[in-house]
């Protein structure tokens, strides 16, 4: 946003991802995430905030800045190694009519 | 609020293109390119929203410590606990466009952002904890449904979040709003009270008039909305008008009638001079509700310097260790 101020100097502190698991055997999935101080308060947050009824059973939370993520302008290239390969699926494979079980 | 924002030159090819995945669908996210604009107009949106949330929070927890049963009482905080959630939902969202929350705070708190002119209301009695759940939510609802399916990805993830929960808040409304109105004259005429105050401010909610709601198009062309002000505003009265005579409550408009053609509650005209009074600073409590959310922020420095202290004592005794 166009602003004449400077930055805030209050402190939020620093961001960090929150994922939650939300049953048994499920992933952990991408929540959002939380400003915290630290790890252990980053956790208590992301309980408070993503987790109010019973939605997580377990919860990670990873500085924002260490998550190192594809690029969408060079997703195109980057995915087409396995975008050609057709030969990877099941599907590729003829099977004698008749034959069950594969 | 922002100064008047320089116009920016864009790529005719990537808008085109922007507009395409637009138009096919496709959800933006948070890395694509995507025009200055729509990155302008999603920030002002979405921190106005999430600071709704939070002033929202305000009239509710006047009423917390005056709850008529522990029941109340604690359905109660935990609509409030869910506001502050719903805003924290929203502002994670905000931050992805590029923006920090403590500046987004910073505007609240210096009065040059935007926040929903209905919490600028006070709340005068009990049955008004009721008709906010039911109308107020009720509006929001009708609005965060269709938010939810806008182009801008971590808004319409957010407003999935806070649709669920939503429902509670508006179900606990109605419930208490329907016990006021089978209850003593007194409740029923407090009740009814209520909803005379809070009925215009909740149509209100749903922004200007089309004629007169200059985002509106270009929202609608990038589905950051789906759906117009004035069409919400229908859906709500039409979903609302059943639901007051359920519990035997006047809704506070002679206009207020049926049509047969067009299956809608139509209804009368709305104070438009009142709603940019209270936007531009003139309702009621917007004074009041300002500084005690700035009494609120700095009441609380010394825990975020506490915890930021903390954390670096912490940080410095690990990294010696590691040494």
């Amino acid at each position: 946003m166009t602003n004449d101020r400077p930055p805030s100097t209050d402190t939020q502190g620093p961001l960090w991802e929150v994922f939650t698991q939300e049953e048994q055997g499920a992933p952990h999935r991408h929540a959002g995430s939380v400003h915290a101080a630290d790890a252990e308060q980053a956790l208590q947050n992301a309980r408070d905030v993503y987790a109010r009824r019973g939605e997580a059973i377990s919860l990670w939370v990873v500085p924002a800045d260490a998550i190192v993520a594809s690029t969408p302008g060079d997703a195109g290239p980057f995915f087409d190694p396995g975008n050609d390969k057709a030969y990877r699926h099941p599907q590729f494979y003829k099977v004698p009519r008749g034959v069950r079980g594969l | 609020m922002d100064q008047k924002p320089q116009a920016v030159a864009e790529d005719p090819a990537k808008l085109a293109e922007f507009q395409a995945r637009i138009d096919r669908g496709e959800s933006i996210e948070p890395k694509d390119w995507m025009p200055e604009r729509y990155r302008r107009q999603l920030t002002r949106m979405m921190s106005q929203h999430a600071h709704s949330e939070v002033v929202g929070m305000l009239p509710e927890g006047n009423w917390i410590t005056r709850a008529p049963s522990l029941r109340r009482k604690m359905s109660l905080i935990a609509k409030v606990q869910d506001e502050a959630g719903h805003g924290l939902y929203i502002y994670c969202g905000a931050e992805t466009l590029g923006v920090d929350r403590a500046d987004l705070i910073d505007q609240l708190l210096d009065g040059r952002a935007k926040y929903s002119s209905i919490f600028n209301y006070p709340t005068l009695s009990w049955a008004d904890m009721g008709v906010i759940g039911w109308l107020v939510d009720g509006a929001a609802i009708v609005n965060q449904t269709v938010l939810a399916k806008a182009s801008y990805g971590p808004y319409a993830r957010a407003m999935i979040r806070i649709c669920k929960e939503e429902n509670f808040h508006k179900r606990q409304g109605y419930e208490i709003v329907a016990t006021l109105a089978n209850g003593t004259p007194a409740q029923k005429a407090m009740v009814q009270d209520a909803v005379n105050r809070w009925w215009w401010p909740s149509l209100m909610m749903f922004g200007p008039s089309d004629t007169d709601s200059p985002n509106s198009a270009e929202l609608l062309r990038w589905k950051v909305k789906h759906k117009t002000n004035d069409e919400l505003r229908q859906r709500f009265v039409n979903l609302t008008v059943p639901q007051a005579a359920a519990v035997d409550l006047t809704l506070p408009d002679p206009d207020l009638r049926y049509d047969e053609a067009t299956k809608n509650w139509e209804f009368g005209a709305i104070d438009w001079a009142e709603f940019h009074e209270v936007i531009r600073g003139n309702g009621p409590c917007n004074r009041e509700r300002l500084e005690a959310r700035r009494a609120a922020h700095e009441n609380g420095r010394w825990v975020r310097d506490a915890a930021a202290a903390y954390a670096a004592k912490h940080g410095a005794a690990s990294a010696t260790n590691a040494a």
